[in-house]
């Protein structure tokens, strides 16, 4: 205490002020450190003990273990006889198509509730309120318990499909439609996809040069419509139409052949995107309203239509506002993804949840997950983060 | 209030309670004085709460039993339903004492996942049932081909399956789901053709059924399912308790103890008779297992013998009537083997 | 012109005009709201179809054909399922949800002691009540009653054990008091742990900072499904043998630490929104940390966020419904482990069952928003253009 006092006093009073503080930082922080080091020991230790207590191995080689389960939706190739690593990445890809095809749905319906509530014609936007504030205020559980058990588990048995255009059947057992079957040839078609989308970009460079040098315009939109649908439309038609369907027929038990849509698929996604879109709609609302009023009003005087001044005024300065929200929306759809368990959709966490079981692996698992989750979750937010930095107004 | 102390103790003292804390089971149970058995959420005969919320079953009564072992008294149980995905993990981290919840002894969940099986109560084989109003015709699980299966993942039942279909070169769309109850709305509601688990398993499903008369179970056997009780590696002494506890239920029925006669059996002259019940002098089979000498006697009071248990439950004397079939005790060709108490 | 009379001045008020007939009435209101250009006419017809198709299904199917009495599934069931009503019938059971009821309050609560949760409910109710409206005095008083006494107050009657009361296990809690209790506790402990955690996060000592940091974005990153799993099965693996939680208690933990993840980057953005010269200005005052935080900056962050608070309770509130996974009965789950009664299992259960929860849920959260709309109206002082 005393040499302290000595010292402060030999030191300016300028260095003491700032001395202080810095003490008490240092001390707390090692303080701190020093608490979480012994609890995480403290943790370890027990686990290691708890573990070997109970004889149970540990480490990550289990994965390459045989898995012995079969999965009913699989995107990449998958049988009982592959490893638990492939396991666990079928479910990886699960997720990701279920988070993938919600965002999309959930993001094109949320613009448009969005904007609805915000229309000048009343029953729309009055129906548009409704179905944000019933959605926004259901925990998303319930949603996908009702399209399960409330909708889809009482549709008809197989026998007696409810039959919808196209060839395609609907019954307790999901959605079924034709499979697209290319034969040979068909790479013409892919081709011409390619070429339309290049010659696209090529007459929109020259339209953009055209209209900044002369200020004519020229319909970009509806000729690069024509180009990427007419180019494969003609190598179809050069190769000999290389496609033949495969009709969904009654079988023994189910419809076979076709493409088949598990029930619990369409709840989850069904569910994911209703719910997320109500968020989605908030935001975008929200958006658009943050753009000052003196905007389309200017706009308006410039004789630009409508349309054209939401789509060249106010969005463009709307979606400054939008995109941090909405990428938390992304990852929210994306975490709740995981409420596929409780219907039985196999995604990563209903995986990981099956070979916990068979292998025991409890904290390996919980690893897993953890690392998978945070990686979406960080890739989103840099793509985002991105995206947003592009769309940023540009302050110099 | 006491976990909510005993929670805030451990935070704050962090180490000490490292050290005190002990590896021995029957110490644990005796000093809170009950056991924690981990059983099925709801499976008839083997453990589901009946209407006033009190536990029955086999799995139900073997946990009884060890209470009763323990304690004198088959009440000192408290019960932990359990899926089948948390269950290994429940029994690991100390949560219960005793999984007894229809769970197949398999060489892997012995080692890998540091079980030890004491026994088997209950010697089953898994099938498949059909709801044979909708599906007229189909008599043999052969035929299943292309059916949508429903099966409760992560369970030996799943693997058993995927299995057999692919030995039989049959396809199939598994329809997988976590809980029993939900397996079970999933087949009552159409979601699939065929349910597969343990054969009483599906007796016991199909009464919860909506119309149990349309429903009929294949006679294909596509497994050994040996249904038993497990602890804990690593603690013999109560791995002994309850693996004893499991043969005394078998002796006492060889030897024709039940419920009811238990009182007087204590005056029999039989000497195999007075050394279970520990009414032979100078005895230390009970003191040896760390219990009372006259445990047994407390667990045949308590839930009769096995072959009671068995007909209580699913037997006879239940709903689901079951035959003894394998199940029957050795001396009437079946499995049930109790070794000797002496 | 220079021949008239400029002296005479009106001294009444002209009548006013009746508005041109375009501009007035419900027609040119229909005319002005629903058909102002062809595209509004083309959405008003189609929006109204909607309505047409929908409206009157709903309201059959909830109020005129539904069944609100009944013993068993028989009541519900049209005569080709067994039933009495008429065949292609289609409404709700609400007699299911009459049945059940007293499960989707209090679960396996033994009735006999169901009078103490809905004392608990009652006490509740008559604290948070003068809490929540702004005229009513004595706040600092209510709120200490309502955040650090009643917690108690609830543990004793609801847990029991104490003073003659039985004790119940928590393994028989279910319904709603389940989605109650664990709002409630998460809501009480996210906030404070929340405001730590962000104090923490912009504090300049490196150390604090990052793993106030890691501890954020870690929970945020993962689905509350993973944290529920962590703190159910992971929990009883770190600590030594024969130290077991209660599975309520696990299940509590593991929603308050991950609501005040989600809180503590709400208060964040309050206390970024606070101009520098509030900090400057507590600092030449002499003000330490903890004073200048607790009476200037905490104060002025906590009202600019409220809605934020608001919605991560509401998000909270909705997530408990997770603790299904985890095989606890909140009121979703306890409805849908009724939902397989075989006594009650008709085509329209599911959707009736389902349909009550979310009306209860909705109920709250609605109320809950509404609410916090309202308390940003009043505590917006004129921090707006």
């Amino acid at each position: 205490m005393t040499a302290q006092d000595v010292n402060r006093a030999g030191e300016s009073s300028r260095t003491s002020l700032i001395y202080d503080p810095r003490v008490r930082s240092i001390f707390f922080q090692v303080l701190l450190i020093l608490l979480l080091v012994f609890g995480i020991w403290w943790i370890v230790d027990n686990t290691i003990e708890n573990l070997r207590r109970s004889n149970i191995s540990t480490g990550f080689g289990f994965l390459r273990g045989r898995a012995g389960f079969d999965i009913s939706v699989s995107l990449i190739p998958y049988s009982s006889d592959s490893t638990y690593g492939r396991a666990i990445l079928v479910g990886l890809v699960n997720t990701l198509v279920v988070a993938v095809t919600g965002i999309i749905t959930a993001t094109i319906l949320g613009f448009l509730v969005g904007v609805a509530r915000l229309s000048r014609n009343w029953l729309l936007r009055q129906i548009a309120t409704v179905y944000v504030e019933v959605f926004r205020n259901i925990p998303p559980l319930l949603v996908i318990f009702f399209w399960y058990l409330g909708v889809l588990s009482i549709l008809p048995a197989p026998r007696d499909s409810i039959e919808l255009p196209m060839g395609s059947y609907l019954n307790s057992r999901g959605f079924y439609f034709p499979r697209f079957i290319w034969e040979q040839g068909a790479w013409l078609v892919f081709a011409g996809f390619v070429v339309g989308l290049a010659l696209t970009w090529f007459v929109a460079r020259r339209a953009r040069a055209r209209q900044m040098a002369t200020g004519q315009q020229f319909p970009v939109l509806w000729t690069g419509l024509g180009l990427i649908f007419g180019f494969p439309l003609l190598g179809f038609a050069l190769a000999g139409f290389p496609l033949t369907l495969e009709f969904p027929v009654a079988g023994t038990f189910n419809l076979t052949g076709g493409v088949n849509v598990s029930p619990e698929f369409l709840s989850l996604y069904l569910a994911l995107s209703f719910y997320t879109a109500a968020f989605i709609a908030e935001i975008v609302r929200a958006g658009i309203l943050g753009v000052s009023g003196g905007q389309s009003e200017a706009a308006a005087a410039l004789g630009l239509r409508p349309g054209k001044v939401l789509r060249l005024v106010i969005i463009p300065q709307a979606l400054r506002i939008i995109i941090p929200p909405l990428t938390s929306q992304y990852l929210n759809l994306t975490k709740n993804s995981s409420l596929a368990v409780a219907i039985g959709y196999p995604d990563l966490y209903a995986i990981g949840g099956t070979i916990l079981n068979q292998t025991g692996q409890a904290i390996e698992i919980v690893v897993i997950f953890m690392v998978i989750y945070l990686s979406i979750s960080l890739l989103t937010s840099l793509f985002m983060n991105w995206f947003n930095a592009r769309i940023a107004l540009k302050e110099r | 209030m006491k976990h909510t102390i005993a929670a805030i103790l451990g935070i704050a003292a962090l180490g000490f309670a490292a050290s005190a804390a002990s590896a021995d089971t029957l110490d644990d149970v005796k000093a809170k004085g009950f056991i924690q058995c981990g059983v099925n959420t709801g499976l008839a005969g083997f453990s589901a709460p009946d209407d006033k919320g009190e536990w029955t079953g086999l799995d139900v009564d073997f946990c009884r039993a060890v209470a009763a072992a323990v304690f004198g008294d088959g009440s000192k149980v408290k019960f932990t339903p359990l899926s089948a995905k948390d269950r290994f993990t429940a029994l690991q981290s100390g949560e219960i004492d005793i999984l007894s919840r229809n769970t197949t002894w398999t060489v892997n969940r012995d080692t890998a996942l540091g079980l030890n099986f004491a026994g088997v109560t209950y010697f089953d084989g898994q099938g498949f049932m059909i709801n044979a109003a909708k599906l007229p015709g189909v008599n043999s699980a052969l035929q299943l081909s292309g059916a949508s299966v429903c099966v409760q993942a992560g369970t030996t039942t799943e693997l058993n399956l995927a299995d057999y279909f692919k030995a039989n070169n049959l396809e199939y769309n598994p329809v997988v789901f976590e809980k029993i109850e939900e397996v079970n709305a999933a087949y009552d509601s159409g979601r699939c053709d065929a349910y597969t688990t343990d054969q009483s398993g599906l007796y016991a499903i199909r009464l919860t059924l909506a119309s149990p008369a349309d429903h009929v179970v294949l006679p294909e056997i596509i497994s050994k399912e040996p249904l038993g009780p497990a602890v804990r590696q690593g603690d013999d002494k109560w791995f002994d308790i309850v693996k004893w506890t499991y043969f005394a239920l078998l002796n006492a029925e060889e030897l024709g103890i039940t419920k009811a006669n238990v009182e007087e059996m204590k005056n029999s002259a039989n000497p195999e008779i007075k050394r279970i019940l520990g009414t032979e002098a100078e005895t230390k089979i009970g003191t040896d297992l760390g219990l009372a000498n006259d445990w047994v006697v407390n667990i045949v009071k308590t839930t009769g013998n096995y072959g009671e248990i068995f007909e209580n439950n699913v037997g006879a004397g239940s709903p689901l009537k079951i035959s003894r079939g394998i199940n029957a005790l050795w001396t009437k060709g079946g499995l049930q083997y109790g070794m000797p108490i002496r | 012109m220079q021949e008239h009379d400029m002296s005479w001045v009106r001294t009444e008020m002209a009548l006013a005009e009746a508005p041109p007939r375009t501009e007035a009435g419900a027609g040119a209101w229909i005319r002005k709201n629903l058909f102002a250009t062809p595209v509004d006419a083309i959405l008003t017809i189609f929006s109204a179809l909607v309505v047409a198709w929908f409206l009157p299904q709903i309201l059959n199917w909830s109020l005129f054909n539904a069944v609100w009495t009944g013993a068993d599934r028989t009541a519900c069931l049209t005569v080709d399922q067994g039933g009495s009503l008429p065949s292609g019938w289609s409404g709700a059971c609400w007699a299911f949800v009459n049945a059940k009821f007293g499960q989707f309050m209090f679960g396996r609560y033994p009735i006999d002691e169901r009078w103490r949760v809905i004392l608990t409910a009652v006490i509740f109710v008559a604290l948070l009540a003068p809490l929540l409206i702004p005229r009513v005095p004595y706040k600092r008083l209510n709120a200490i009653l309502f955040f650090a006494v009643f917690p108690f107050i609830a543990y004793f009657l609801l847990v029991g054990g104490f003073f003659g009361l039985p004790y119940i296990e928590t393994s028989l809690w279910g319904g709603l008091l389940v989605t109650l209790v664990i709002s409630y506790v998460g809501i009480v402990v996210s906030l404070p742990l929340g405001i730590i955690l962000a104090l923490g996060r912009r504090s300049k000592m490196p150390i604090i900072k990052l793993i106030c940091v890691i501890f954020i974005e870690t929970v945020r990153g993962v689905p509350l499904v993973t944290v529920l799993f962590m703190a159910s099965f992971m929990l009883p693996l770190f600590v030594p043998p024969g130290m077991t939680f209660d599975k309520f208690l696990r299940a509590l933990v593991g929603v308050a630490l991950f609501a005040s993840a989600y809180m503590a980057e709400v208060v964040r953005g309050g206390l970024q929104a606070i101009p520098k010269g509030q900090y400057e200005g507590a600092d030449s005052l002499g003000l330490g940390y903890w004073q200048k935080m607790g009476l200037i900056v905490m104060p002025q962050a906590l009202k600019l966020v409220i809605p934020g608070i608001v919605n991560t309770f509401i998000g909270m509130f909705k997530d408990t419904t997770l603790v299904l996974i985890i095989s606890m009965f909140d009121l979703l789950g306890i409805v849908k482990q009724h939902l397989s009664d075989a006594n009650w299992a008709t085509p329209q259960t599911a959707k009736s069952g389902l349909v009550f929860a979310a009306i209860v849920f909705w109920l709250f959260c609605f109320g809950m928003s509404r609410y916090s709309i309202y308390m940003e109206r009043r505590l917006d002082t004129g921090h707006r253009r």
